[in-house]
């Protein structure tokens, strides 16, 4: 029951999503620009149109996209006429290869950044990571990026300043993505175990003689950690659109970079379902996310 | 010092600092528990009396307060002082503490099996699977039924008496010298806290613990106690045998409470040690003298001068300027009954 009503609301989301999308796209630009050359005449542009499909209104393209997705035609891209998931696909490993360490390095920043903190209340750590975070959570992405490419690569000339290939071409990216959402963790996880350290069961468990690594992590963490993991979903979403961000200021073939260039070329069908895969991807994690919440919280899981 | 004695604890002082205010919880406390005995410590809320079994433990967060002066010596070593490896190799094992509130002492993610086998991991060598053996056989021993299937039952699926009993449990593990029970009956019903109070007693047979036992309960201290230390305002105010204390009490604010306890020996029914007229004194902005004054009726000259130092005769202690004229006056509540 909780999955069917689960299942239901995520694909009326995702509807939601794909519709506004494909409103906004063919309101704000017509592609036959990117296809051919402006100084072409006027006929041809419209022939053009024709053969994509384009000229129809609004509601029947609409209409024809949607009896195409039900038979998992997701379109092809009216640049390059490969089939959208084929582009898409290609490309996923390269973005896994940025956000996946990016959200390994956000995460054990954050849990060390945030319990070094709440162990340390007050201290000038704390007061500088409370600081630094803060200051993390209202900087773009792109401003970091930009930023780190100034100083690491034109200044400093230690690393490539985009593009991929070696480790060294990964440094900024995987940074810049790590640090926005590592800054939302690293304050999660103080203020979540600010108040778990004053918990009874603390103390009781340091009067069991017990070492203050197993107070702090299995008795500390274990229950900080569970209103970060609520969180830790949304920090996905953030991920993805960090990733489509710093894809973009590295030059780094994902994509999120692929999406940015439908977005530009107005190539519909190829952003259409760049954005449906992202929009997927953030509902299984927030699904994964309360699965495993489930299984965390010995209180959720009784009833 | 005394062959038997375990525990000394010595012009203990231990504030708490609170929105500037520095409140002095425990004030100049001494006294001492010998093995196998029980020391029941009493006083109204607020009193101090956790707060003297947390510094006992050296266990007041240091983000809440200080134990600003004293000695805790166990068997002669001053827990304040050893290393953080020796304190916590003598904590939950041979000091053992049971919590005020079971419900929120035991951690919410572990199950209760978990809870006790890390104590005998800790402390005693043995792996898992013996660990998780000792488990339920403590909790057989404790009387929770069924222990096999509550070894992996969560806090929150057991009833309080339950928690308690497990905590107890988890307390008696590494069969400690020293058990200090926060009050382990409060938060349970009549029938429970004689149950758990039987268990209680009966551990201590069996294991040769010393108990020091917190509580508002008088008619529990009658029934249990060898000695009572009666905590006011966050100082000791008298301390003597259990006889001493109840048949020949010298300090007005006992007596208050044991006036305020219709029938001690009979042991029917209690009433809380609220029923002394009056509230406690704030312990951050005491008064001068004597800091049961505004709610003494015995007071007279010098009392609003000088708090009364403790003064100890035939091994019952006070602390009052007048006791001597008022256990002349007024017939002590025993021999009135
Ligand atoms: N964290 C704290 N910050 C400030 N004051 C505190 C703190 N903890 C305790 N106190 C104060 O210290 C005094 C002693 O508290 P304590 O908990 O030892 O009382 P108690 O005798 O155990 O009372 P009860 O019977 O209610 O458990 C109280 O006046 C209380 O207000
Ligand atoms: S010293 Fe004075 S005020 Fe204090 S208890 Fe004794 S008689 Fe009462
Ligand atoms: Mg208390």
């Amino acid at each position: 029951m909780f999955f069917l009503s689960r299942a239901l609301r995520s694909a009326l989301t995702l509807w939601a999503i794909v519709s506004v999308v494909f409103v906004a796209t063919r309101l704000t630009g017509d592609p036959t620009y990117y296809l051919m050359p402006a100084e072409m005449p006027e006929q041809q542009r419209v022939e053009l149109r024709e053969k994509l499909g384009l000229n129809d209104d609004i509601a029947t393209q609409y209409l024809r996209y949607g009896k195409a997705l039900v038979r998992a035609d997701f379109g092809r891209s009216f640049f390059s006429n490969r089939p959208v998931a084929d582009l898409f696909f290609e490309r996923v490993p390269n973005t896994l290869l940025l956000t996946i360490p990016a959200f390994l390095l956000s995460v054990a920043m954050g849990l060390c950044g945030g319990i070094w903190a709440a162990l340390r209340h007050n201290s000038l750590f704390d007061r500088a990571l409370t600081t630094a975070t803060v200051v993390m959570q209202a900087l773009p992405n792109f401003a970091v990026g930009i930023a780190a490419i100034l100083i690491f690569s034109l200044s400093l000339r230690l690393l490539p300043s985009g593009g991929m290939g070696t480790w060294k071409h990964m440094v900024l990216p995987v940074i810049t993505l790590a640090l926005a959402s590592s800054a939302n963790i690293a304050h999660l996880v103080r203020s979540s175990m600010l108040e778990v350290l004053a918990q009874d069961y603390m103390r009781y468990a340091r009067s069991k003689g017990l070492s203050p690594a197993v107070v702090v992590l299995k008795h500390g963490l274990r229950n900080a950690i569970l209103p970060v993991l609520t969180i830790l979903g949304l920090q996905f979403g953030g991920l993805v659109a960090g990733a489509v961000v710093t894809e973009t200021v590295f030059a780094w073939p994902g994509v999120g970079r692929l999406v940015i260039d439908a977005v530009m070329k107005r190539d519909f069908a190829v952003l259409q379902f760049g954005i449906l895969m992202f929009s997927t991807a953030i509902i299984l994690a927030n699904l994964v996310v309360d699965l495993a919440y489930g299984l965390l919280d010995p209180r959720v899981r009784g009833k | 010092m005394n062959q038997r004695e375990l525990l000394r604890v010595e012009n203990l002082r231990t504030y708490f600092y609170s929105q500037g205010r520095t409140v002095k919880a425990v004030e100049d406390v001494s006294f001492s528990v010998e093995q196998r005995s029980t020391v029941c410590l009493v006083g109204e809320s607020g009193s101090g009396k956790s707060a003297t079994a947390f510094s006992i433990l050296n266990l007041i967060p240091k983000s809440l307060g200080r134990i600003v002066a004293g000695k805790v010596l166990f068997q002669g070593e001053d827990l304040l002082q050893i290393s953080p490896k020796r304190h916590r190799a003598l904590l939950g094992s041979d000091i053992a503490m049971i919590f005020q509130e079971p419900a929120t002492a035991l951690n919410p993610v572990y199950t209760v099996g978990e809870q006790i086998a890390e104590v005998l991991r800790a402390h005693r060598r043995c792996d898992a699977r013996q660990a998780r053996r000792q488990a339920k056989a403590l909790l057989d021993r404790v009387g929770i039924p069924d222990a096999e299937r509550r070894l992996d039952d969560y806090p929150h699926q057991l009833s309080g008496g339950m928690r308690q009993r497990a905590m107890i449990a988890t307390a008696i593990a590494c069969r400690p010298k020293l058990l200090i029970a926060d009050e382990p009956t409060t938060a349970l019903d009549a029938t429970v806290q004689a149950q758990i109070l039987c268990l209680l007693h009966d551990l201590q047979q069996e294991t040769g613990m010393a108990l020091m036992f917190i509580t508002h309960d008088l008619s529990v201290v009658a029934e249990i106690a060898d000695r009572v230390l009666v905590m006011y305002a966050g100082r000791v105010v008298e301390e003597g045998a259990v006889g001493q204390i109840f048949d020949a009490p010298r300090m007005p604010y006992t007596r208050g409470l044991l006036e305020a306890r219709p029938s001690v020996h009979a042991g029917v029914s209690s009433r809380r040690l609220a029923a002394v007229s009056g509230n406690p004194p704030d312990l951050a902005n005491l008064p001068d003298g004597c800091s049961f004054r505004p709610r003494c009726g015995y007071a007279g000259n010098g009392c609003d001068q000088s708090m009364p130092a403790l003064e100890t005769i035939n091994e019952h202690s006070v602390r009052c300027f007048h006791w001597r004229q008022i256990g002349a006056f007024a017939p002590v509540p025993e021999a009135a009954l």
